[in-house]
């Protein structure tokens, strides 16, 4: 089977799906903070997108109130409260540069080659294309944490770690169907609180060193002087 | 089944009330009474299972039989123990100037969170739900981690809140992929994600997508664990946070990880038919457990070298049930519960070690036993009893760990006694100076409430003479429910 | 008689080039809120310019004298396989992506070389920025279009046109992707702002311009022609790939009618989607061309990732 295959909306979902991954790619190259958060948002709202037009395809009207919680969670909520920290924090005019952009990208294209190749063995048994996105929400996971790992700002960091949420969830829709509600409402209840200890974190860190830049948190380690 | 009711219900009472509450002097008694009532609960939990079998719950969410049985008793007996250690404790922190009211309150309605969400880990069936409690148990102790709010406090739970919030997206992804592989040969429904029903049809699931999934939910919640090299979250986290809440994580959270991930093997193995998951585990274990040992030389505070000990002993624990079989396994469910017990008792009396001598330094600490000599002899004891000396019960076993490899992999069993050796020479080699040297100026012994301590370990010596027939039998059951067969 | 219409075809594509320049420059007017001059002036440009004396530079070779007409021919040629109207012509058979990517750079070549060749300052300045550009642009160029090769199956644009054509209106991602990644690399390669600016004779900005400073007459008239000329290849490169609906598959009078509307109208909302993007942005400086060219690049890597993992059909074991 290829895209030429499937109806509009499948269509739809990997267009949908490719356009994710380029978001998790401009979010790596971002060294604004409140566009990185922005991209974010864009990320979010693709995802809620995707997921009406599965459940619309599949016929599963979970999948509905699955979209409507991660357009309100990550598509609205959690970028709201992380633009008002930095506006508290004074962190809109700081910049994130990376320093080596270049390499940053090659890594993040061999980590999406990577797990295309995980993928292939939960690919190659069942006949629906819509599963080849399942290499995407991967995908997705690995590079939010290229993400976290590339980048000494504290926000940086938590905008990962929610981009690694969002491959996760849009793996559970590609693939799963959507997971059982009560499943999805603890996991969305996770999230949010998640996000509310972030924020009480970066004050905690900005009383602690007067800067959200992590690169600073090194009196801990396993080398005493 | 009502009485797992009453357990979610105590212990959620308990945080609603202390979180409304837990700023006033009696907040300590209060956590104290909840934790006993949650132990009260889980006996009458623990012999209902006992006699009627396991049990399951209308909708399949929650699923008691002997093995999270144990672990349930286990977890309650330690959190009460812990909170009537925490009482005076956290009283005296407050007189010192160390933590306002506010934080108090924190402290206590997360302590009983920490408890629900372990408590659900424990018995619920569903494997997503297990995950959204494992996650919630690392948000419930975060912000404790770094209730001092010195810079290495928040540091420590900094890193402790992305190591292990990434680490458990990778379980996430894990489960997601079990799910899959349920809804692809059981059909779409709400009960694919059930481990009754996955166990049951495990033969029928697809091995490629179940070792797939196995290597995402061990290296997840391997990093709950602490296996390494997983695991750099865990001695900052461990030493920087109050000593109940070190005492707790590393004597409850990280037995429930392993749970999990025992359960998942489990699955793995009926859908497999190989011993890739207990390859893997033996792997990562007898890494943890020599590298651990490794490092217990290297430490100079106190409390990150207890840390790198649970450390070694988790990754004993995963190597035992990785090397599968009766023995093993009876043997590391044992190792399980004097691991635990041990493992707070020492972090009770580090606790009062360092409150003592007013450092976790351990070159600055000195003259335990002269000064006050409870607390030295605690410390000796409980080191003792850690190390693997005879007759305390980690020694048996770790002896019955030996025993179960010596017969199915010969040639792993001097990297074990190498592992045990070098963790011995270290703990002592730090221990000792402490226990006996010149006693500093100005050293005053302090109000200590050490019967906790004294407690676990006359249990956990009792253990190592004699294991009670109740207790054998549980552990029997437990064993045949893991690996099908009977030690 | 398609020997004949090949020839109209690429007659009618170098003579309106410099239709499509004075349409860019009338909605550019427009959008300035200025005056804007006739749409036909660039065919005036072009005659003034043809009429008047032409001046070699001292140290010029006889390559500052030919090269115009290498550039001219090459770019003529590329616009000979390009499918303007039809797609069924006779040299289609030639009609491969990666000759056209050579006859743009045989153009390049001589370019270049015959600005180096004039001795100035300015001609080695223009020369190193071009090349620069187009060392970063044209692998983006290749991968793009490789991605629409992946998924024709075959690097022959008439056959990909025909592929396309055929599989009526399918929403690809690789297609998304290689369409963004090829209009950045056409913004390069055409001199356009926000990569460099056409009316610009500042040293910090000049690129295009810097390497054409030293000619006149009927040869800098045949080099303005050729950039025109390869300003419409681009477009008419987007719009026929990736919307190739109107264009004539048979010969008959009224489908190659309805190919020319068809492609006089993607071109006109080109040109105005492109005036549009050079009135909002800002030039970018000239280091800043890599992480944008890189940009484009990844575009197209992403384009064909998405092909091989989301698009293309597996095989079954």
């Amino acid at each position: 089977m290829s895209i030429t295959d499937l109806d509009l909306y499948g269509q739809a979902i990997l267009l949908l799906a490719g356009l994710i991954t380029l978001t998790s790619f401009l979010m790596l190259g971002q060294s604004r903070l409140p566009r990185l958060v922005m991209i974010f948002a864009v990320q979010g709202w693709l995802l809620a997108a995707a997921t009406s037009l599965a459940a619309a395809v599949l016929d599963y009207p979970h999948l509905y109130v699955s979209a409507a919680m991660t357009l309100g969670l990550k598509g609205l909520l959690i970028p709201i409260l992380l633009q008002r920290l930095m506006l508290r924090l004074g962190l809109h005019r700081e910049m994130d540069t990376l320093t080596h952009p270049a390499s940053v990208m090659m890594g993040g294209t061999s980590l999406v080659i990577f797990s295309y190749y995980v993928s292939l063995p939960v690919i190659a048994h069942s006949p629906l294309v819509t599963l080849n996105a399942i290499a995407v929400s991967l995908a997705v996971v690995l590079l939010g944490m290229l993400l976290m790992i590339t980048r000494r700002q504290a926000v940086a960091h938590v905008v990962g770690f929610m981009s690694i949420e969002n491959g996760l969830f849009f793996a559970a829709v590609v693939a799963t169907y959507g997971m059982p509600m009560v499943v999805e409402l603890g996991i969305a209840f996770d999230v949010l609180v998640a996000a509310v200890v972030f924020g009480v974190f970066f004050f905690q860190i900005n009383d602690s060193i007067d800067s959200l830049n992590v690169d600073q948190l090194n009196k801990l380690s396993e080398v005493e002087p | 089944m009502s009485a797992v009711y009453a357990l979610f219900g105590v212990t959620l009472g308990g945080m609603a009330l202390l979180a409304w509450r837990g700023a006033g002097p009696h907040s300590g008694i209060i956590n104290l009474r909840c934790n006993a009532l949650a132990l009260l609960a889980a006996m009458w939990l623990a012999g209902d299972v006992l006699l009627n079998g396991p049990q399951l719950s209308a909708g399949g969410l929650l699923y008691i039989d002997s093995f999270n049985v144990y672990l349930v008793a286990l977890t309650a007996f330690v959190g009460l123990t812990t909170a009537i250690f925490s009482n005076p404790y956290m009283a005296h922190e407050r007189e010192l100037g160390r933590l306002t009211g506010r934080r108090l309150r924190l402290y206590h309605s997360m302590y009983q969170g920490f408890m629900l969400a372990m408590y659900v880990v424990l018995t619920t069936n569903n494997m997503g739900v297990m995950w959204v409690a494992m996650e919630g148990a690392t948000l419930a102790t975060v912000l404790l981690v770094s209730l001092y709010r010195t810079p290495e406090s928040v540091e420590a739970a900094w890193k402790y809140f992305i190591l292990c919030g990434v680490g458990i997206a990778q379980a996430l992804f894990g489960t997601v992929l079990l799910f899959f592989a349920a809804e692809q040969k059981l059909g779409v429904g709400g009960d694919a994600l059930h481990w009754t029903v996955l166990n049951q049809n495990a033969a029928l699931l697809d091995p490629a997508i179940m070792s797939l999934a196995f290597v995402f939910l061990l290296v997840g919640y391997g990093t709950k664990m602490g296996l390494v090299p997983l695991h750099n979250w865990l001695p900052d986290a461990h030493s920087e946070g109050p000593t109940p809440m070190s005492a707790i994580l590393s004597g409850l959270l990280l037995n429930d990880a392993l749970y999990a991930v025992v359960r998942c093997k489990m699955l793995v193995d009926g859908a497999l038919g190989t011993h890739l998951a207990g390859n893997l585990m033996m792997g990562f274990g007898l890494v943890s457990f020599l590298v651990a040992a490794l490092f217990l030389h290297r430490q100079t505070d106190i409390k990150r070298l207890f840390s790198y000990s649970s450390i070694e002993h988790m990754g004993l624990m995963t190597f035992a049930f990785g090397v599968g079989g009766p023995w093993a396994t009876f043997a590391a469910l044992f190792h399980m519960t004097t691991h635990s017990l041990t493992k707070s008792a020492i972090f009770v009396t580090v606790g009062h070690a360092a409150q003592l001598a007013g450092t976790q330094r351990m070159d600055r600490i000195r003259g335990l036993i002269l000064t006050q000599p409870a607390i030295g002899w605690g410390l000796l004891m409980g080191t003792a009893a850690i190390a693997g000396f005879p007759p305390f019960g980690v020694f048996a076993s770790e002896f019955l760990v030996l025993v179960a490899t010596m017969r199915e992999y010969p040639w792993l069993t001097p990297l074990l006694l190498l592992g045990i050796g070098l963790a011995f020479a270290g703990l002592f080699r730090n221990v000792q100076p402490m226990v006996y040297g010149d006693v500093p100026e100005g050293q005053k012994p302090i109000v200590a409430n050490l019967w906790p301590v004294a407690l676990h370990l006359a249990i956990v010596l009792g253990l190592g003479l004699a294991i009670p027939a109740f207790l054998g039998d549980w552990f029997n059951q437990a064993t045949q429910l893991i690996t099908g067969m009977a030690p | 008689m398609s020997g004949l219409l090949t020839l109209l075809q690429t007659l009618l594509f170098v003579f309106s080039a410099p239709l499509l320049a004075g349409w860019s420059k009338r909605v550019k007017c427009r959008l300035q809120n200025r005056r804007a001059p006739s749409v036909l002036q660039p065919y005036r440009d072009l005659f003034k310019l043809y009429r008047k004396e032409p001046i070699v530079p001292y140290p010029a070779s006889w390559l500052f004298r030919a090269a115009p007409y290498l550039i001219f021919a090459s770019t003529v040629l590329a616009a000979a396989i390009v499918p303007l109207v039809a797609v069924n012509l006779q040299p289609a058979r030639i009609a491969d992506v990666i000759v056209l990517v050579g006859f743009f750079a045989l153009g390049r070549t001589f370019q270049v070389l015959a600005a180096m060749d004039s001795g100035t300052a300015f001609g080695g300045l223009g020369a190193s920025r071009e090349m620069t550009i187009s060392s970063l642009a044209e692998p983006a160029m290749l991968m793009a279009v490789f991605t629409l090769a992946m998924s024709a199956h075959t690097t022959n644009l008439s056959q990909a046109l025909h592929y396309v054509l055929d599989s009526g209106v399918v929403l690809r991602p690789s297609f998304v992707f290689a369409l963004g990644s090829l209009m950045l690399v056409a913004v390069a390669e055409t001199g356009r702002i926000p990569v460099d600016n056409p009316a610009t004779h500042l040293e910090l900005t000049m690129i295009h311009e810097a390497m054409i400073l030293e000619y006149s007459g009927r040869w800098l008239a045949l080099i303005d022609w050729a950039s025109q000329i390869k300003f419409m290849l681009y477009g008419v490169l987007i719009a026929n790939i990736f919307f190739p609906w109107g264009i004539a598959q048979e010969t008959g009078w009224q489908a190659l009618g309805q190919g020319i509307g068809a492609i006089a109208l993607k071109l006109a909302v080109l040109a105005w989607l492109l005036v549009l993007s050079e009135a909002l942005f800002a030039k970018m400086r000239i280091f800043r061309v890599r992480e944008y060219l890189s940009f484009a690049y990844l575009l197209s890597v992403l384009g064909m990732l998405s092909y091989i993992i989301l698009e293309a059909a597996r095989v079954h074991h």
